[in-house]
């Protein structure tokens, strides 16, 4: 009876400490890999260093894109006060638009460019992510109703 | 007219679920007295469905006669929308979805007054909190969601249907994901109901309700991501949105429910911690349905949002988790302690399972919910993505694949692991073939490929020889035996679509070639295609065999004037083991377009394995009912 106990003891044990090297691999993922949301005025005020990947969220500056001779596409975004130029190579979504709002996952190269891995625009004509209006509103280029 | 009657109805609804929540909770207590009101709650239940189903059929109506007087039809519909998108827009807005909502709840809350086969007294409780429920979302609705407010004048015609929704899998992948959240309603009133009560057969009362739930969560979840995948254009299948995953944390849940309940259910194991599961699984639905429809979440799923909304939700699912949890705190303690069992046995490869799948779902609530905690507490803006999930859910959710086999081989109570190892060798064997046929066929030869591919032919051949023992018995015998190798076959496809996948963009003009993978595409320029409601700019690909072409794919782009919008719609030739895939991009002028292009290696097994794993759940619910409708006899029990 008491071997019996004490397998069960070992076996709670066990249990336990699998939970806690579950906890501490999620705690220190997380810390590894997440994603901050930065506009191009966030970027000059923190100093975001090349190499690391972030988002970046504002709008595609009027005829700033240009496309090159294969699928690679420039643009810049900006949230009124900074800008910044965008480098990607891929299909752009249905909505992007110039004037309108985006946001791209990727990093910045030595030279201040963004190479981005991946753009999203606006999914329809009613909404916009909340992180681009937030940013947006704080240079003051949020309209409501837009 | 309809609008009127849609508002009564639900006004009506509201007031026979109060009845309910009233008459149930008292007809939970014993004596004859109480009959009575066990009645009413009954009739009260049935009552309250069919006002429910008249106020949303009264929506519906609506929607398809294009009543524009109608704030919800004006803003989501168009005389020009074909039939079957005017019926599926009553759902595709914030209103109407969650009056969709509140009738699977009720839908359900019919079922479990008509069929329910626990106890009067646990019926009766288990009626009374779903009609506490049903007050709660019905109120919701009429306050800060009314679906039939009307717009004075009624504009001549209606803004349209976001033209993502416009397609015929999210047609019915909305009511497909309620059938499963809201399912979960059933367990949850049935806990809740065993925790009044003080009784504990309620697992066995409520494992129908659980199955069905849990079928449909895993029919609606492959809906979505199949829809995601043919839709979107990015050739992802998953792509960790929160939206994403405020569906998958229920169905982690809702699965270890299943398997937790089993063990309370045939040996008394585990009484508390099932209840906790259940109460657990319904309230991850809430906070999934607080995530989607408050709009805090970036996603094609949160319509227009009110923060009035947000706190009405975010009020009630602190209330409904909380007083859920302060009667499991409260009652639990007096339940009969758990049957004991051995540490090797079914009972301690059931608690594994239950480790692990609560673990997955505690993965996936760090990383969906963090972002928003730290948006709340400081403003900082991050988000979690699919590095974390590959870090964290990939590998617990391998070992879970790998320790399944060993479930049904062990014994109620005590369990013999030598002897359930030696019966399984020859599925070792299959995970050995599984790993030649990689080494073989496969290149770049990755470890996580090879991994991969041996937990699923282990998951499968141990199912094999379960099937092969068990050859003769009744069907529903065979149930955890499919929906585990429905795990297997989902296993296969993830990694031949994550880890082989080939990918081609390039500009190409007429008559041009581009190569994807094993493949060589011709584009023949594009024509324009006008549609219903869209006119389609459609591509031309012929896939070429030397010089012979054996098909023409037709990507599209198409703009919807009605709501002024574009979508990018796919061309996907399968062969059933390789998906060949390609979305039109931008014109680049001069007659030369964008094109993507993406070879997926066994991308429809994705689909397939949660088909088959849906289906064992049917063979499951199959053999309960089956026992129900037949005289029970000790041999008639269900050996899953």
């Amino acid at each position: 009876m008491n071997a019996k106990k004490r397998r069960r003891l070992y076996f709670a044990a066990a249990l336990i400490g699998a939970g806690a090297v579950l906890a501490v691999a999620i705690v220190y993922q997380l810390g590894n890999n997440v994603l901050y949301f930065y506009s191009p005025s966030d970027i000059v005020a923190k100093h975001v260093e090349p190499g690391i990947a972030f988002r970046i969220g504002g709008l595609v500056e009027k005829a700033s894109v240009h496309h090159g001779a294969g699928a690679d596409v420039r643009f810049v975004v900006t949230d009124g006060a900074r800008a910044v130029p965008v480098n990607f190579e891929g299909v752009l979504p249905a909505l992007f638009r110039e004037g309108q709002g985006v946001v791209a996952t990727g990093a910045l190269d030595g030279s201040g460019t963004f190479n981005a891995s991946e753009v999203l625009a606006k999914h329809d004509e009613k909404y916009m992510p909340p992180e681009l209006v937030a940013a947006l509103k704080r240079q003051g280029r949020w309209k409501e109703g837009e | 007219m309809l609008g009127e009657l849609g508002q009564l109805a639900l006004c009506f609804a509201l007031g026979l679920s109060l009845v309910m929540a009233v008459a149930g909770l008292l007809g939970a207590r014993s004596g004859a007295p109480n009959e009575l009101a066990r009645s009413i709650a009954s009739a009260s239940t049935m009552g309250m469905m069919v006002f429910v189903v008249l106020a949303f059929g009264a929506l519906l109506a609506a929607f398809v006669a294009s009543d524009f007087s109608i704030a919800a039809v004006a803003n989501n519909s168009h005389t020009l929308k074909p039939l079957i998108y005017k019926i599926t827009g009553v759902w595709g807005n914030h209103e109407g979805s969650m009056l969709l909502w509140v009738l699977v709840l009720s839908l359900y809350a019919g079922a479990v007054a008509a069929l329910g086969r626990g106890g009067p007294r646990l019926t009766s409780a288990a009626l009374g909190v779903q009609g506490l429920l049903a007050a709660a979302f019905i109120l919701f609705i009429l306050f800060t969601s009314n679906p039939f407010l009307r717009l004075d004048p009624a504009p001549f015609e209606g803004a349209g249907l976001n033209p993502l929704l416009q397609d015929p899998g999210l047609a019915i992948h909305p009511p497909m994901l309620y059938a499963g959240y809201v399912g979960l309603s059933a367990s949850f009133s049935y806990a809740a109901a065993a925790l009044i009560v003080g009784e504990a057969g309620w697992a066995r009362a409520a494992r129908p309700f659980m199955l069905i739930a849990w079928i449909a969560l895993t029919c609606g979840i492959a809906l979505g991501s199949w829809w995601a995948y043919y839709e979107l254009g990015w050739g992802g299948f998953w792509f960790w949105d929160p939206v994403e995953n405020a569906s998958l944390m229920p169905w982690l849940i809702a699965t270890a429910l299943l398997h937790s309940a089993l063990a309370t259910e045939k040996s008394g194991a585990f009484r508390t911690w099932t209840l906790l599961l259940a109460i657990g699984g319904f309230s991850l639905s809430l906070i999934g349905t607080f995530l989607v429809r408050s709009g805090v979440l970036s996603s094609v799923h949160a319509f227009a949002s009110d923060p009035t909304r947000g706190f009405f939700i975010m009020v009630l699912i602190l209330v409904a988790i909380g007083g859920a949890l302060g009667l499991f705190a409260w009652r639990a303690p007096t339940l009969q302690g758990g049957a004991s069992f051995e540490t090797v046995s079914r009972e301690s490869a059931l608690l594994l399972n239950n480790v692990f799948l609560v673990g997955a779902c505690a993965a996936v609530f760090v990383g969906t919910l963090y972002p928003l905690a730290l948006d709340a507490m400081t403003g900082q803006k991050i988000s979690v993505g699919p590095p974390y999930y590959a870090l964290t859910f990939a590998p617990i959710f391998l070992a879970l694949l790998l320790l399944v086999p060993f479930g049904p081989k062990l014994g109620w109570r005590r369990g013999d692991l030598k002897a359930s190892f030696h019966a399984l060798l020859p599925a070792l064997g299959v995970a050995g073939v599984a790993v030649m046929a990689v080494l073989a066929i496969a290149s770049p030869r990755f470890i996580t490929g090879m991994l991969a591919f041996a937990v699923a032919g282990w998951l499968i051949g141990a199912s094999i020889l379960d099937f092969l023992r068990r050859k003769g018995a009744r069907a529903s015998a065979f149930a955890a035996a499919l929906a585990h190798a429905g795990l297997g076959v989902t296993l296969m496809g993830v990694a031949g679509t994550t880890l082989w996948r080939s990918e081609a963009l390039d500009v190409v003009g007429p008559g041009e070639t581009m190569r994807v993978g094993p493949y060589t595409l011709r584009f023949d320029g594009v024509t324009q295609v006008q549609g219903p409601n869209f006119q389609a700019t459609q591509a031309q690909l012929a896939l070429m065999d030397g010089g012979r072409v054996v098909t023409v794919l037709r990507p599209e782009k198409r703009v919807y004037p009605a709501e002024g919008q574009e979508t990018a719609d796919t061309a996907i030739r399968t062969t059933g083991l390789r998906d060949l895939y390609l979305a039109l991009g931008d014109d680049r002028g001069n007659g030369r377009w964008t094109v993507r292009a993406y070879v997926s290696p066994l991308a429809p097994f994705i689909w397939l394995g949660a088909l088959v794993m849906a289906a064992g759940g049917f063979l499951s619910l199959w053999g309960r009912l089956r026992v129900k409708l037949r005289a029970p006899s000790p041999a008639a029990q269900p050996a899953e």
